[in-house]
């Protein structure tokens, strides 16, 4: 079976070639589509016939190599695929939610301009994901890491008529390549230390292999893994490289569902497992990155408080709850990490495309209007759980996962962060009480968008009112099957505490065992701490749902009186803490400022001033010169009668 | 066939004969004439690339001898020529080039038509000549005789300030020659003292002369001078955006395509295996000049409002990029380095091209006369955007492999720190190259000029489609280039290292082996070598 891995990332190529090429002339929507989809479907199957393969198989760790791809004295670079448990996850979880979104797209982007364009790009997407998940080495996944960076790009500017589209997406692929740059320099910095001790490589398994040869703990190591987490926060949105997040919502709904929220703003996490043996040599990293996880994890729920575009929220909540991955990561708690990244990647891309499913019904409705309110805004909705039952409990479904309210999938992998950042050997209560903290505030920031978008009256436009349809099957089939997961999707990793046997833990064992081991990654206290800790995130959260009900369905005039009592702080949070004007002052424009001054001033004033400059000397010199060539006799007498004077009055008084 | 390097260097010149005796008002006889000429220089080289013998040996190959100017004992120079891994690629590069540079003229050259082609054929004669010559006056000849065509090509069929550049470029460039001419001549004679010079200038056996340092210092700086002014390196790069701005499109591309690369193949033929020991003392200023020559084109480039200005810029930025691989002297960093040039070359080159289309539809390059042409040409934009990116340097295409290789070879040797500092050029290319296309192809299409433009015609497809494919092919295969520069490269690297003076620190443990001779700092372990 294993024999077969390279069709995995083939078919969404394919994919993409042929609707890239031909999707003009074959117009056909349903054709484009379709196709689209049985590619990724196709390769849906072929991952989910290795995984289960791997699950049943002693041997967990297969290589499958091409051929080489760059050969250069010792760097040795093959086109090669590793499959283990870790990548035969994320294989699942991209093609299965890849396939679904896929089929959702062929609904929601019926009559697009473009159509077969965003097709060949998602396929595109798919491929570059797989690559990053599947590479055996690291610059096969640094292809699929800039690739899917270019797929964002691309669709992300899908809309490229509109201004904001294309500066979101420029922004986008800028703000990664501050975090490539982490990447290249990391990886750079490990193949001549690693070289130096004989072993030239870039293989994952020879990286983990030789790892011991940098020292725990020495600070090459901690350089190096600095420098890729830099390349996670660009690439996973986390501070101090977030902003680029939330203005990727420019692009169409499905692709923040897929991209911007279940698989490739997850890719930092996965480096980071995939790189877990150098990631637990340095503690000081690991204390790095949850710090970072978890001060992002509460710093982006607070902006998802006060913003009111429906995917604003999400995205800002996509931010938070990856800031609670890398948490996970950074307080050794690996499998958690990757726990939540698949939980996450299921209620998360099922909520975005609810949201898609709510903005398809607004815009139904108030193009019947003839409006130009904007379907995204929360404030013009409400009441819509009657128009829209399935997308509603879905949607509702989805969101108490995401709150953390046992016994759907969020409350078991967030529990289980929760519970390593307080028990873990690298945790720290600070960690734990900032997490909570931030769990709290997702419960009450998602009830808060479930009550202004589904509960209450509908504040649409009236002539629209009546128009906000239930969305067609091909949206609605996802949005079941993703809600089914991410109510049952937390029992695969249920903790044995809860008479579970974690078959996540045992399952990704293989990847993470060693590290574990090794530098003694481990979460321990008496049952009833751990007891005590599940029953107090379940109040936690309970308690912010609570807080969102009284004040959006109960009180709906408390918000106002809020807003109106601290103006200052509301300003803050809705402008988001004015980041991206700080990065604007800070980086942005001293930049254009010394490039200004590098062409102007140096370039021109300087360089060519002194080219020039000798040029107009010489000019002028010839210029003299010239008079004396002035073609009289009489002047050239002149001259050579001086001369000999001089000449004579030289050796006279010498 | 024998003799191949001399037909393929002198066929141009056997068609520009020819085409001297067509009738000048037949313009399309004219064009398609050349075309065919540099066509058939092209099949002529085309055994060349798939010769296997550069696989496995580091010496020249077709080598031609004969001996052309001798002045008793007190001058002899030779027709001495040859091409190995190192020029192998950039011949190929020469040859493959020109058909695309004359197809693009096909609509933007109307004035003068004879005379603009034979200045094109002369132009390769002139550079495959300098790149297959192995002697070293013969290279300064055809060095010197490349100038002529292209400020012609510049001050006859360039735009508005076309005499200022065209002259600007000549000064530039012939300043550094003159050195060059100077060392060349001391250098030949220093070989002939010693006696171990005994075939003219062959480069060959100057690369056994064992110069005294201090002389090599005065000899390489006088080389390095001339061949940083044609990379260009910064602050000597200031002819270059006025040059690219001002020549016609065909004149652009075979100027960043090629004549760049006579700067930096002088680098890797002549300056440094000639003077090896003032290289080493030399590197750490001529790296910074490299790094600040990648970040400076990039910050400079990302303030232009005319788009052929900005690649122009983007230019001494990449350039800049071969230079760090260059000067790291290890296999990675050099091989880097030199598929960089070949990628610069296709890349940058189909950029000019993409100008090119542009300017001839408009007679503008400002970038704020244009905006949302993505919606009116879309093969336009798809294939702009893959040229895009792969100048950004996209992993999958050309443009990665090489800027990868040359900072991880900047890794490996003691210019690490500089490799820090460069690869910040990876954000800055994304930048500028994206806020240029940004403007230029996305966005509402407001300017009634842009309302009827029209997408690429047949002609313009066919002549980008070699460039795309050699984008992803080098890409995903570099290989095929790999294994026949290797040998070469790394047979330069041993003989240059084996001449440089060996300074090793004690290493802080003794389970290094200190095979390497050059400088390393103190606490950090030597780096490996081949």
């Amino acid at each position: 079976m294993y024999d077969y891995l390279w069709l995995i990332p083939f078919f969404p190529l394919v994919g993409s070639i042929i609707n890239g090429l031909f999707g003009k002339k074959i117009k056909n929507e349903a054709v484009i589509g379709g196709f689209a989809t049985a590619m990724i479907g196709l390769s849906f199957v072929v991952s989910a016939s290795c995984f289960f393969s791997l699950l049943n198989d002693p041997v967990k760790v297969h290589e499958q190599v091409l051929g080489s791809w760059m050969s250069v004295g010792h760097l040795q670079v093959e086109w090669g695929f590793l499959l283990d448990p870790l990548s035969a996850l994320m294989i699942m979880v991209v093609t299965g939610v890849g396939t679904l979104i896929h089929l959702y797209s062929i609904g929601y982007m019926h009559g697009e301009e473009g159509f077969y364009r965003f097709f060949s790009y998602l396929n595109l997407f798919c491929f570059c994901m797989l690559m990053l998940v599947l590479g055996n080495n690291a610059l096969v996944m640094f292809i699929g890491w800039e690739g899917v960076g270019l797929c964002s790009y691309l669709l992300i500017g899908y809309y490229f008529h509109k201004k904001s589209a294309g500066d979101a997406a420029k922004k986008a692929f800028v703000v990664n390549r501050v975090g490539d740059f982490g990447f290249l320099v990391g990886l750079g910095i490990l193949f001549w230390t690693l070289g130096s001790h004989g072993v030239w490589t870039v293989k994952f398994t020879e990286i983990a292999a030789n790892a011991h040869l940098l020292g725990a703990g020495s600070t090459v190591v901690t350089i190096v893994t600095l420098c890729f987490f830099l390349g996670a926060t660009g690439k996973s949105a986390q501070i101090p490289l977030y902003t680029w997040l939330p203005d990727a919502m420019e692009g169409p709904t499905p692709v923040s569902a897929l991209i911007h929220a279940a698989t490739m703003v997850t890719a930092g996490v996965y480096m980071i497992g995939r790189m877990n043996i150098l990631f637990a040599m340095s503690p000081t990293t690991m204390l790095i990155v949850a710090m970072v996880g978890a001060a992002t994890a509460i710093f982006a729920a607070s902006i998802g408080f006060a913003q009111n575009d429906i995917k604003r929220v999400l995205a800002y909540s996509t931010v938070s709850q990856l800031g609670f991955m890398f948490l996970a990561m950074g307080v050794g708690a690996f499998t958690a990490g990757i726990f939540h990244l698949m939980t996450h990647a299921f209620f998360k891309a099922c909520l975005f495309l609810g949201s898609g499913s709510v903005i398809h019904g607004m815009h139904h409705g108030l193009h019947h209007a003839h409006s130009h309110d904007d379907p995204q805004d929360m404030r013009n909705m409400g009441g819509l759980s009657k128009k829209m039952k399935i997308t509603y409990w879905t949607f509702l479904i989805s969101t108490i996962a995401i709150a953390g309210i046992p016994p759907l999938a969020g409350f078991f992998s967030k529990d289980e962060i929760l519970w390593w950042s307080f028990a873990s050997t690298r945790g720290h209560w600070l960690l734990w009480l900032t997490a909570t903290a931030a769990a709290m505030m997702t419960a009450f920031y998602m009830f808060r968008l479930v009550s202004m978008t589904f509960w209450g009256e509908c504040r649409a436009n009236p002539k629209a009112k009546d128009h906000i349809p239930e969305s067609p099957w091909t949206i609605t089939l996802p949005l079941i099957i993703l809600a089914g997961l991410a109510a049952l999707g937390g029992f695969v990793g249920v903790p044995a505490l809860l008479g579970g046997s974690n078959h996540l833990a045992t399952f990704l064992n293989p990847v993470f065992g060693h590290a574990q081991e090794t530098f003694n990654l481990s979460a321990h206290g008496s049952h009833a701490t751990e007891y005590g800790l599940m029953f107090f995130s379940v109040v936690v959260a309970s308690i912010g749902i609570g807080i969102a009900l009284y004040m959006y369905n109960k009180n709906p005039d408390l918000p106002g009186k809020f807003v109106a009592r601290f103006p200052g702080l509301h300003r803050a949070v809705f402008n988001k803490w004015y980041v991206d004007e700080i990065y604007d002052a800070l980086f942005v424009n001293p930049t254009k400022k010394l490039g200004t001054f590098l062409w102007k001033g140096f370039d021109v004033k300087l360089v060519d001033g002194v080219v020039n400059g000798v040029a107009a000397t010489v000019e002028a010199c010839a210029r003299g010169m010239r008079y004396t060539q002035s073609g009289l006799i009489a002047s050239y007498a002149m001259t050579m009668v001086i001369g000999v004077f001089v000449i004579i009055a030289y050796y006279v008084f010498k | 066939m024998q003799n191949l390097l001399s037909w393929m260097t002198f066929f141009p010149l056997v068609g520009l004969a020819i085409l001297l005796f067509m009738p000048g008002a037949k313009e399309n006889a004219l064009k398609v004439w050349t075309l065919v000429v540099t066509i058939i220089t092209f099949m002529i080289s085309l055994p060349l690339a798939f010769d296997d013998v550069f696989k496995t040996s580091a010496a020249m190959h077709y080598t031609e001898f004969s001996k052309w100017i001798s002045i008793g004992d007190f001058f002899q120079m030779n027709y001495n020529v040859g091409v190995d891994g190192i020029s192998l690629w950039l011949v190929m590069l020469t040859t493959f080039i020109m058909p695309i540079a004359v197809l693009s003229t096909w609509q933007a050259v109307d004035k003068n038509v004879k005379g603009f082609m034979a200045m094109l054929l002369l132009l390769e004669t002139a550079m495959l000549g300098a790149f297959v010559s192995i002697d070293l006056f013969l290279f300064y000849i055809f060095w010197e005789l490349m100038l002529i065509p292209m400020y012609f090509l510049i001050g006859i069929w360039g735009g508005k300030n076309r005499i200022y550049a065209a002259v600007k470029f000549f000064l530039y460039t012939a300043v550094g020659s003159l050195l060059m001419l100077v060392a060349i001549i001391y250098v030949y004679y220093y070989g002939v003292k010693t006696g171990i010079a005994t075939d003219g200038f062959s480069i060959v056996e100057f690369y056994k002369l064992g110069i005294p340092g201090n002389l090599q210092t005065w000899l390489f700086l006088a080389f390095a001078f001339s061949f940083a002014i044609k990379v260009p390196m910064f602050p000597l790069h200031t002819w270059l955006p006025d040059a690219h701005t001002e020549a016609p499109t065909a004149g652009s591309v075979i100027l960043a395509a090629v004549l760049l690369k006579m700067g930096t193949y002088g680098y890797v033929r002549f300056a440094i295996p000639l003077f090896p020991e003032a290289m080493q003392t030399f590197t750490p200023l001529l790296a910074t000049l490299a790094v600040i020559g990648i970040i400076y084109g990039a910050l400079v480039a990302m303030m232009q409002d005319d788009v052929k200005k900005l690649v122009a810029y983007s230019s001494v930025s990449h350039l800049g990029f071969v230079m760090l691989g260059v000067f790291a002297m290890n296999l990675q960093g050099m091989a880097g380095g030199m598929l960089q040039m070949i990628n610069h070359g296709i890349s940058t080159g189909a950029l000019f091209l993409i100008v090119g289309f542009l300017y001839e539809r408009r007679h503008t390059r400002e970038i704020n006369e244009f905006g949302g042409l993505a919606k009116k040409m879309p093969i336009f934009a798809t294939i702009f955007m893959i040229m895009t990116f792969s100048s950004i340097g996209l992993p999958g295409t050309n443009g990665f492999v090489g800027e990868f290789l040359a900072i991880l070879g900047a890794f490996e040797s003691e210019l690490r720190w500089y490799a820090v500092v460069a690869t910040t050029g990876v954000i800055f290319a994304a930048v500028y190259m994206l806020w240029m296309y940004q403007r230029v192809m996305f966005g509402e299409c407001n300017n009634p000029k842009n309302a009827d433009l029209k997408d690429l015609s047949a002609r313009e497809i066919t002549l980008m489609v070699p460039l795309l494919v050699f984008v992803f092919w080098i890409g995903v295969y570099p290989n095929t280039f790999f294994d026949k520069m290797n040998p070469a490269l790394e047979n330069l690297i041993k003989q240059v290292k084996s001449q440089q003076v060996a300074i090793v620190m004690p290493a802080s443990t003794g389970e290094y082996t200190l095979g390497n001779p050059r400088l390393t700092h103190p606490g950090m372990p030597p780096q490996g070598h081949q």
